[in-house]
């Protein structure tokens, strides 16, 4: 669908592509879609039938559940990204965040209270917050720290855990101390060519309404695309592996934290839901309780997809590990101590 | 996919999320709340939809050559990197599945299968349990007479009957249940409450078939072969299939 030089009006396009082009062969995206469309509706009533398995059903169930749910916070994040990106000059961060990454990594966590929603928002923000000159590590602390640490998650901590206040402020404490070691860790160690964000659309020398629009349909198309995978990945898991195996894994204290917290990498539950999910897995102990809720918001399936998405693969093959041990060992350690 | 094509899907996810918001639909996927940001979320989409084309059909105007649909880059000028034209993300085809599955399949709300696969989650509350109103038969949603049978060892209950509501579960010895799945934000972190149907049971009994059913407290309980959490039961003097409620989930616990 890129092509260089000038070509004739697009009904023509498919005939006059083929020889000479970079790749072999080109199609016309809309027909395509019209097509996919209308295979779709012709073929209703035999897909319908084909998925009426229980499995299947209750995959689509998840993955639609997922995908709804997940898409206004998207909208949210993506429409706050491009305000970041058109409308907030690179100036106000540098006289907001102070000078010293050292020091800015703290205050950007800090600020990740203020962003009400779920991790769904925070990928595109801490993008725009990048793009905007933003030292990453920074960025990065705001990314890891704001699914996690706003009030309406904590909130929501309260009311799933009603006999243990105690949880709420371990969550919050587990997830700030990571994330601000995530970004001294990135501000030591980060080399800036792992970041490589994929290639965006040109915004200069266009209008901002045209900047700002585009910037909301290129998030929403890249961002959507990859949460489509995440959502995938988590329905797959709710509806075919088998909850009792969690049952043996509950016994073993270390090896409890650990699969609590392959859990939360796995199922992908928004931040403001997943309380309530650790609260009904009575079996573990409160510190592999805890370790769900703090690895949940930081690293599963979908944020690694849309963190792949927003920073590149390079970068995030390289910060998802790291995220996941500093997580687990950070709130085994908050859960020994508060709780 | 060109932009028209970028387009066409934001404008159709868009309506869907729309119809999703408008009709009961989203109550199958995720909790009512979240209503209002389902249709803002939606008429956003269309915007952009909508602007994409606007600013698609300037730039057609003013670079007639550079603006089709082939064409991604509409600035002119040397660019910083000359060669360098931005690919529109493949992976945004993606999006065209969950399209699909909404608008085509609208897939039910979760039900008997996911149940029987996910410990029951009924918690101790620490704030105890009101006291019923007065009159003979009370209805009560299937999760608080779960929680009074189990933790209030059925002190409100004693010598009253019972009316409540679920659809039906049978796990794999053939043991029915009555089940309501609770859900805290989406489909995703849903799970059941389940209680077991003692006494008169109707003799056919359909997996995810909506039963309203009236009944007295029996101190019989068992442990979830799942999780261990408490499963009371309710001993069954009538059984009668309802339609499913608008809202398939309980949601009782989102405060």
């Amino acid at each position: 669908m890129t092509t260089t030089d000038p070509v004739p009006p697009p009904v023509d396009n498919r005939e006059q592509a083929a020889p000479g082009k970079p790749k072999g062969w080109q199609f016309d995206s809309s027909l395509v879609l019209t097509m996919v469309l209308l295979a779709g509706v012709a073929l209703q009533g035999p897909v319908r039938g084909a998925l009426s398995a229980p499995v299947v059903q209750s995959w689509m169930t998840v993955f639609v559940a997922v995908m709804v749910q997940a898409l206004p916070f998207l909208v949210l994040g993506v429409l706050l990204s491009a305000v970041i990106a058109v409308f907030v000059p690179p100036s106000f961060f540098a006289r907001a965040l102070p000078e010293r990454p050292v020091l800015a990594v703290p205050v950007a966590g800090m600020a990740g209270a203020v962003l009400p929603g779920c991790e769904c928002a925070s990928v595109p923000v801490a993008g725009a917050l990048v793009r905007r000159g933003v030292t990453p590590a920074a960025a990065l602390a705001f990314l890891l720290s704001a699914p996690a640490i706003n009030p309406i998650v904590l909130t929501a901590t309260a009311v799933a855990f009603p006999g243990e206040p105690r949880m709420v402020l371990a969550r919050f404490v587990a997830s700030l101390l990571v994330a601000c070691a995530m970004g001294w860790l990135w501000h030591r160690l980060g080399r800036s060519d792992w970041l490589r964000p994929p290639a965006r659309p040109v915004s200069d020398g266009l209008g901002r309404g045209a900047a700002f629009w585009g910037s909301v349909r290129h998030d929403v198309m890249h961002a959507g695309g990859f949460l489509v995978v995440g959502a995938m990945a988590a329905a797959t898991l709710k509806a075919v592996v088998p909850a009792d195996w969690l049952g043996l894994a509950a016994g073993h204290p270390v090896v409890a934290v650990l699969a609590l917290a392959v859990l939360a990498v796995l199922l992908s539950i928004c931040s403001e839901a997943d309380a309530f999910v650790a609260a009904s897995l009575t079996q573990f102990s409160l510190t592999a309780r805890l370790t769900f809720l703090v690895v949940g918001p930081m690293i599963d399936l979908k944020l690694f997809a849309m963190q792949t998405a927003t920073f590149g693969r390079e970068f995030a093959l390289r910060f998802a590990p790291a995220t996941f041990t500093l997580a687990v060992l950070v709130s085994s350690l908050v859960g020994a101590v508060l709780l | 996919m060109n932009r028209q094509a970028q387009a066409a899907v934001l404008f159709l996810t868009g309506g869907a999320i729309l119809h999703t918001g408008l009709t009961d639909l989203h109550l199958r996927y995720v909790k009512a709340g979240l209503r209002p940001l389902l249709l803002a979320a939606g008429l956003v989409l269309i915007a952009t939809a909508l602007a994409t084309i606007r600013y698609e059909r300037r730039a057609a105007r003013t670079h007639p050559h550079k603006a089709l649909p082939s064409a991604s880059v509409p600035a002119p000028a040397p660019s910083p990197v000359p060669t360098h034209v931005h690919r529109e993300p493949w992976i945004a085809w993606l999006l065209v599945l969950p399209l699909l599955a909404l608008v085509l399949v609208s897939p039910p709300a979760l039900g008997s299968y996911s149940a029987m696969r996910t410990g029951t989650a009924l918690q101790k509350q620490p704030w105890g349990f009101a006291d019923l109103p007065a009159g003979d038969t009370v209805r009560l949603s299937l999760v608080d007479y779960a929680g009074r049978a189990a933790y209030d060892g059925g002190r409100s209950l004693a010598g009253r009957r019972i009316r409540t509501a679920g659809f039906v579960a049978v796990d794999r010895d053939g043991a029915p249940y009555l089940v309501r799945m609770a859900l805290s934000c989406c489909a995703a972190d849903g799970q059941p409450v389940k209680v077991g149907m003692t006494g008169r049971t109707p003799p056919v009994l359909r997996p995810d078939a909506w039963l309203e059913v009236t009944g007295t407290y029996t101190p019989k309980r068992i442990e979830d072969p799942v999780n261990g959490g408490v499963i009371p039961f309710l001993d069954i003097t009538e059984a009668k299939p309802v339609e499913a409620p608008r809202d398939p989930y309980d949601e009782s616990w989102n405060g």
